[in-house]
């Protein structure tokens, strides 16, 4: 997998796929990969806040530092943290497949 | 109930690695994470498949988690500390299930295995086996584990803590946002609960807030001290974490986790559901 090639662009490649049993039709996914720079971080927590900043969910990115929420239309954001510093990003989510670029720093 | 008897630092758990008589349990839903790298010396335990019965919807029976604890190498007069991800959900679940069968000195890792990697603690990847026990529990206390009807004749009278999300308890969403969303049952909140999220119990880096910052959190969403409590969610791993806050911390006599919470409760039959932000009518 390429890992350091898009650094800076707003659109990050693939993040992980999608399980099979799952209807993008339906759901609101918000995915992308958490970077220090142009690295990948493996290992950071991310995690999934509401339009009013109520904390929904968190997962742990994976080792290619992807994470997914699966979510509902709306305002996010997205806050990560690790041990290479901590970072936010924000999105307006429609139905299916959502792309966020999420970097950190210390 | 003192704090410093139910939950440790990450620190005081550092310094007791290899204190005898002192067990560290990673506790999660997903164990590949105990796999990838776990505290030195701590065995693991599945939520799934060491804790629910296979076949029924319900936990092991008294014999099962005898022979589950005995198998592990925990002994009645050990010292149980407990940790794991999604910020300690499982293992405050697990914390109640210990308690639930009467284990006498239980704890809790605050920060759970989150703040442990973050702080860049040591993880191991050995392999842990320690000598069997012959571990004897107790009946279930049940004076801390609800069941449907309790639930049920609590509208209107009794405290219910919701502790899902703002949008599973409005009926926006029937899940976390970290897993898909189709389910069978319908969505929404007990009518009269009210809504404090887990999370708000917990800072970012999964440590517990302190004792006032957790009273502020109850008194100002209306839990009233002179009633009873029960505490729900959508499977009820995370109301033991609000449960663990509002009994082992605060120190309250009568709380209970429901542990069927709302994928038992939004698929009964004939029950009040109630939706939207507000906590409804009895």
């Amino acid at each position: 997998m390429s890992t350091t090639d898009i650094a800076g662009c707003g659109a990050p490649e693939q993040s992980a796929p999608l399980p099979a049993s799952v209807d993008i039709e339906k759901e609101t996914v918000i995915s992308g990969i958490v970077r220090a720079g142009a690295e990948p971080v493996p290992g950071a927590y991310v995690r999934l806040l509401d339009a009013t900043g109520e904390f929904t969910a968190e997962v742990v990115t994976s080792a290619a530092g992807q994470f997914r929420f699966f979510a509902a239309p709306g305002n996010w954001t997205l806050r990560a943290l690790s041990r290479s510093g901590n970072g936010d990003a924000t999105v307006s989510a429609a139905r299916g497949l959502n792309e966020v670029a999420l970097s950190v720093a210390a | 109930m003192s704090r410093d008897s139910v939950l440790v630092p990450a620190d005081w758990a550092e310094k007791n690695l290899d204190t005898p008589g002192v067990v560290f349990v990673e506790v999660d839903e997903d164990t590949t994470a105990y796999d990838g790298g776990h505290i030195p010396g701590a065995v693991k335990l599945d939520w799934k498949k060491d804790l629910q019965d296979p076949v029924r919807r319900d936990f092991v029976n008294k014999q099962q988690f005898e022979a589950l604890l005995s198998s592990r190498g925990i002994g009645n007069d050990d010292t149980v500390v407990l940790y794991g991800g999604n910020n300690n959900w499982f293992a405050a679940y697990a914390y109640w299930y210990f308690k639930l069968y009467g284990h006498g000195d239980v704890k809790l890792l605050d920060g759970g295995r989150k703040k442990w990697e973050l702080d860049n603690r040591t993880l191991v990847k050995d392999e842990v086996s320690r000598p069997a026990t012959s571990y004897t529990a107790q009946e279930q206390d049940l004076s801390i584990r609800a069941f449907r009807d309790e639930v049920v004749k609590a509208i209107g009278t009794e405290n219910l803590v919701d502790v899902r999300s703002p949008d599973e308890y409005a009926g926006r969403l029937l899940a976390p946002a970290h897993l898909p969303q189709e389910q069978a049952q319908r969505a929404g909140h007990i009518p009269t609960a009210i809504s404090v999220p887990w999370s708000k119990a917990a800072n970012e880096d999964g440590t517990f807030r302190s004792d006032t910052e957790l009273r502020e959190l109850y008194t100002a969403a209306g839990l009233d001290e002179s009633k009873d409590t029960i505490a729900y969610c959508r499977i009820g791993e995370r109301s033991s974490h609000t449960w663990f806050a509002l009994h082992e911390l605060l120190g309250q006599a009568r709380v209970k986790n429901y542990d069927g919470s709302w994928t038992e409760y939004g698929s009964l039959v004939g029950v009040p559901v109630a939706l939207g932000d507000e906590p409804g009518e009895g």
